[in-house]
């Protein structure tokens, strides 16, 4: 039996709106409250047996794989591209009743130089090319040319741009600025799908990135992501939860359905599944399709086949046993 | 299911947390357990036994046994015998055994969890995550307690046997909640676990064996209220403490009324749960899923009223039924699920007469789109709005997964819905605005404040109820007092007999006849009775009249102490404070003709009284802004205010002995703290009461909040012990007169204090306790 979500959707995108300050300052975040449910919630869901593999198959179809390191090369990423169109081994597939099963990750995410190697190594899949761009990862290169980086990227067959914004503007508050900035990515992005990195590690409080959240929705967002993975504190759930509520506020006041994308730390099988639980719970069955929610990450796949061993034939597995990517 | 149909749902799928090893612990058993008494297992007396079933499935999980009053004389003898050694066990031995407990349970945790969720039906996920950590640490606290109690509780002693009956909604937990002060304290403990959830008592029962706990020390007597009113009415018990409805509350009460039997109850409760416009919303909706679908919502405490600001309500109600949806009833074994089963059938019909209740009278239900299982006892979660405040469900205690909603505009008015209850168990607050917050915090009349938190418990912070919700604590140091009495015998005052050669006033001209009357609301009135009682010395000499007071006086001073109280209370200690001092001042002006009066009326030489009196209310003064809370060390962050709150209003009968210093002592030390004061004077000297009357106007005491009725005092104490707008009564007179002070409390279950009719007056530190109930609000923070 052949299963796939179809990753093209007719949701119109997020097209933003004008700035209303009113819905940033609106925003309440009481930490201890928000750290009580991000707490409670990994306890109060479980996924077991049939119903954890399931879950952990359609979590690597959010996966979106990812290599960032400055040595990459266009070998490792030929290498991560491969394992992006195979991501689990066929006889695990097998094992799990899934045999049929044409999986395949969310997208695969590069630096801008890679990204040429990239569309052409997944040529032939419906797996897009997503570029960090936007003077990625901190943000502090001059305005235009992060918006030449992005142009770059889209017409080096990018489909999708994952820009980070300059945090200063929301550490001073200059909701205006963050604004102007992140409409000009969108600009920039044309058909491409953008996601905003809120680098929520350098925000300070929860309630910068509720803030944070809803300006970037509000400039045309078609992604929200916690973190660019470089932070010195990247995905947290607690952080995930104010921006899972910030994109619920949004889509009551707009009809728009704006994705989320936790990157950074998400190593392990289980933290996969609390993410799941948690877009689950605050957003629905709907926002847990890739089309709406992708995980950011690279070692996570093979703890995830680890675990997907052990639900096949319950015995516990090796890392050496798991393809590289 | 195969993976991938469930690939294309996403649903979730069971998740069993396995029953096996609490099943083969059972059986070990052969699933029949007898009665612990001593140390030792025995089979009933009664003979007779009964079933404890699962509520998920209604499947008999074991036999137990029913308590008789013969097995309830048994264990009373054992816990008494153990008692002559445990009361004197060092403390530092005691707290080897309580922290063995709690490493004990600590161990065997997920047995105790299980097999919780068997017997109540409330799910895995709060036994393991929730009761059993809670019961655990109640052990290690109280631990420290037995450690620390020479040198801090220093003075005072255990009471001896306490009889302990505890509810069905958390089993252990409130067994450890009555179980670890009592023998922290050195006292020994027959405890009756409620009928419907006897299994993790009887497991404790074990791992007392296991610890080595002397024999006797704690003793469980399963049954029904057949056997815990047997327990309470047992002479040879010296305390009881309960945990249950306020209907058998009261009946204990009137039950233990005059039996000398010290008595703590938490009691039932509509607790509100108020959402302030400028809340963090959606983490407001979480809150109301932890205060109402907590256990089922089967919970003293559970924030059964919602009061929503009415310009977020439509909003706040979509965001909770949305959230509604997401809840998931089913098998309490299931790690997945958020509400398990209703405890029995009998609480089930309830549940449904009370929502058949609220729909006839007019409020909107709304449950979630999903049902319930049919086996089982099950009901879903339910949001009743548009509820009028004088709508049943909104003012009886459902105890089910059922949430009123009201609306209020301003924090004045949600103060007021708020406080529209006769309970006073616990509130929880949302606002971001800590102005607003703490204001409304310290208006609620309830034992716990939750800020932006709810259904937070720490065995370091107390709990426990104003009004209908019960008196005493339990947790933290406040708790404590429950559990101990004083050693010292109370200091007396040497009485010297006046001399023979009694003070003569000068009488040139013949005297001006005095009337005294009654002073209520600030102003000298006439008694309604339009009687005077005559006044004689102890030589049979006349010595004047005073206003026989009847019920409608103290209805009206009732009236006037409750108008003044509220601003009394909020007035600063320090101002409170200076009327004290004043008050001295004042009355040390007139002292000789204070000691005159008492010498008067008593034959005892007054002016060391009159001292004795005055030393009182610079006492009372002093104590006035330093009887201070403490902030506890909760495992949270966040600050743990607990808040020594006057009382209210109080009636105080004074004793026959000490007119002067009783009225300095008892009614100076709770006006200094806040309270606003009813009180009858001596019957033997109601003249110095009288006299003082211009003394309290003279000294900026407000109207209203100490008023004077003189009269007879059973008579008087009766009308005040019964009046529901007096919070306590404090009554010292003969042994009938305690008892019938302690019967009629119960109507609104105001606290009440006997003393004896005469002899030496109570230590202040005993006073200034007895004048407040601790609040605990709880204040998380994070940048």
């Amino acid at each position: 039996m052949a299963l796939t979500f179809s990753q093209a959707h007719s949701l119109p995108r997020n097209p933003g709106m004008p700035l209303d300050l009113g819905m940033v300052e609106e925003a309440r975040v009481n930490r201890s409250a928000v750290e009580r449910r991000a707490a409670t919630l990994p306890a109060r869901r479980t996924v077991k047996k049939a119903w954890q593999a399931a879950w952990l198959l359609h979590a690597v179809k959010t996966l979106d794989l990812t290599t960032l390191s400055g040595d990459d090369t266009p070998g490792t990423v030929r290498r991560l591209c491969a394992k992006a169109r195979r991501p689990v081994q066929p006889d695990l597939l097998a094992a799990l009743g899934v045999e049929g099963l044409r999986l395949t990750v969310g997208a695969v995410c590069v630096y801008h130089e890679m990204v040429p190697t990239a569309v052409e190594a997944l040529a032939g899949t419906d797996i897009p090319v997503a570029a960090v761009s936007a003077g990625f990862p901190a943000g502090l290169n001059p305005h235009r040319l992060k918006l030449q980086e992005i142009e770059a990227s889209v017409a080096a067959g990018a489909r999708e741009i994952d820009v980070v914004i300059s945090r200063r503007h929301v550490l001073t508050g200059n909701w205006p600025a963050l604004y102007q900035e992140v409409r000009e990515f969108r600009e920039a992005c044309g058909e491409a799908h953008m996601k905003v990195i809120l680098a929520v590690g350098e925000l300070g409080t929860l309630k910068n990135v509720y803030k944070a959240s809803v300006v970037a929705m509000q400039a045309g967002a078609d992604f929200i992501k916690t973190s660019t993975g470089k932070e010195a504190l990247n995905a947290t759930l607690e952080s995930s939860l104010v921006m899972l509520r910030a994109i619920r506020a949004y889509h009551q006041a707009t009809g728009y359905q704006v994705g989320f994308k936790p990157a950074g730390g998400i190593r392990s099988a289980k933290q996969a599944l609390d993410w799941l639980i948690l877009v689950r719970e605050e957003l629905g069955v709907d926002w847990m399709q890739p089309r709406l929610f992708r995980i950011g990450a690279s070692a996570l796949l093979n703890d995830i086949e680890r675990q997907l061993t052990h639900l096949a034939y319950g015995r516990y597995a090796s890392m050496q046993y798991q393809p590289l990517g | 299911m195969t993976v991938a149909e469930i690939m294309q749902t996403l649903e979730y799928g069971p998740a069993p947390e396995a029953a096996e090893p609490a099943l083969d612990w059972l059986r070990s058993h052969r699933n029949r357990f007898g009665l612990f008494i001593g140390g030792r297992w025995r089979a009933p007396k009664s003979g007779t036994w009964f079933a404890t079933l699962n509520p998920a499935d209604g499947r008999e999980l074991a036999q137990v046994a029913q308590a008789g009053r013969e097995d309830v004389e048994l264990a009373v003898r054992a816990a008494r015998r153990a008692f002559a050694a445990w009361g004197k066990t060092p403390g530092h031995l005691r707290a080897r055994y309580l922290y063995a407990l709690a490493r004990q349970i600590q161990k065997h945790a997920r047995l105790f969890a299980v097999l919780e969720t068997l017997d109540n039906g409330k799910p895995i996920r709060e036994t393991r995550d929730i009761d059993i950590p809670l019961v655990v640490r109640h052990f290690y606290y109280h631990a420290g307690w037995a450690q620390l109690m020479d040198s801090e509780l220093s003075g005072y002693e255990p009471l001896g046997v306490v009889g302990q009956i505890i509810p069905w909604n958390f089993p252990l937990l409130m067994l450890a909640w009555k179980v670890a002060p009592a023998l922290a304290m050195g006292n020994t403990v027959v405890l009756k676990p409620a009928e419907f959830t006897p299994l993790t008592a009887l497991l404790f029962a074990e791992i007392c064996v296991r610890v080595g706990l002397p024999a006797g020390v704690v003793n469980i007597l399963t049954g029904d209220g057949r056997t815990g009113a047997a327990l309470v009415e047992h002479p040879g018990v010296d305390k009881i403490a309960f945990t249950g409805s306020t209907e058998v509350g009261r009946l204990i009460r009137r039950a233990t009324a005059g039996s000398g039997k010290r008595l703590s109850l938490e009691l039932g409760g509509k607790s509100p749960f108020i959402v302030f416009e400028d809340a963090d919303l959606d983490s407001a909706v979480e809150g109301v899923v932890d205060a109402i679908w907590f256990n089922q919502g089967q919970v003293c405490c559970a924030g059964s009223r919602l009061l929503v600001q009415e310009g977020i309500a439509d909003g706040f109600y979509q965001k909770l039924k949305a959230r509604m949806e997401k809840l998931r009833v089913g098998n309490p074994l299931d790690k997945a699920v958020d509400i398990g089963a209703i405890i029995a059938p009998v609480q089930l019909e309830k549940i449904k007469r009370l929502v058949q209740r609220g729909l006839e009278e007019g409020a909107e239900l709304w449950q979630p789109s999903w049902a319930v299982p049919k086996e089982g006892c099950f009901y879903p979660p339910t949001l009743f709005t548009n509820v009028a405040p004088s709508a049943t469900i909104a003012q009886e205690e459902i105890f089910g997964p059922v949430l009123a909603a009201l609306t209020f505009r301003t924090p004045e008015e949600a103060v007021r819905l708020a406080n529209n209850t006769r309970y006073g168990l616990a509130a929880s607050v949302w606002s971001e605005d800590i102005n607003l917050a703490l204001d409304v915090a310290t208006q609620i009349k309830a034992g716990t404040v939750w800020i932006n938190s709810t259904n937070l418990f720490d065995a370091a912070s107390g709990f426990g109820g104003y009004r209908e919700s019960g008196f005493g604590r339990e947790g933290g140091k406040e708790g404590l007092w429950e559990y101990v009495r004083r050693v010292r015998p109370r200091t007396p005052l040497a009485r010297k007999k006046a001399s023979p050669a009694r003070p003569q006033r000068p009488e040139a001209l013949p005297p001006i006849d005095r009337t005294a009357k009654l002073f209520i609301g600030g102003r000298q009135v006439r008694p309604d009775s339009g009687y005077s009682r005559l006044v004689y010395g102890p030589d049979g000499g006349l010595l004047g009249e005073v206003a026989l007071g009847n019920r409608k006086d103290i209805r009206n001073a009732v009236e006037a102490a409750r108008g003044g109280f509220e601003a009394w209370r909020r007035a600063s200690a320090h101002h409170r404070a200076q009327i004290l001092y004043f008050l001295a001042e004042n009355l040390s002006e007139r002292a000789a003709e204070f000691a005159y009066r008492i010498a008067q009326q008593t034959g005892q030489e007054g002016r060391e009284e009159v001292e004795a009196a005055i030393e009182a209310l610079f006492s009372a003064a002093a104590w006035a802004d330093k009887y201070e809370g403490v902030v506890h060390p909760t495992p949270y962050r966040n600050v743990t205010l607990a808040i020594p709150e006057p009382v209210g209003v109080l009636g105080i009968l004074c004793p026959d002995d000490w007119p002067l210093l009783a009225l300095a002592r008892l009614a100076g030390t709770a006006l200094a703290l806040g309270n606003a004061l009813v009180v009858v004077p001596s019957p033997q000297a109601p003249l110095t009461a009288t006299d003082f009357y211009q003394v309290l106007e003279t000294s900026d005491v407000p109207a209203g909040v100490f008023n004077l009725i003189t009269g007879e005092r059973d008579e008087l104490a009766q009308t005040l012990a019964e009046h529901d707008d007096v919070d306590a009564v404090w009554y010292a007179g003969p042994q009938e007169g305690q008892a019938m002070v302690e019967r009629s409390s119960a109507g609104n279950m105001k606290r009440t204090w006997t003393l004896p009719q005469t002899g030496p007056l109570p230590e202040v530190e005993e006073v200034l306790r007895q004048a407040t109930q601790v609040k605990n609000i709880w204040v998380p923070y994070g940048a």
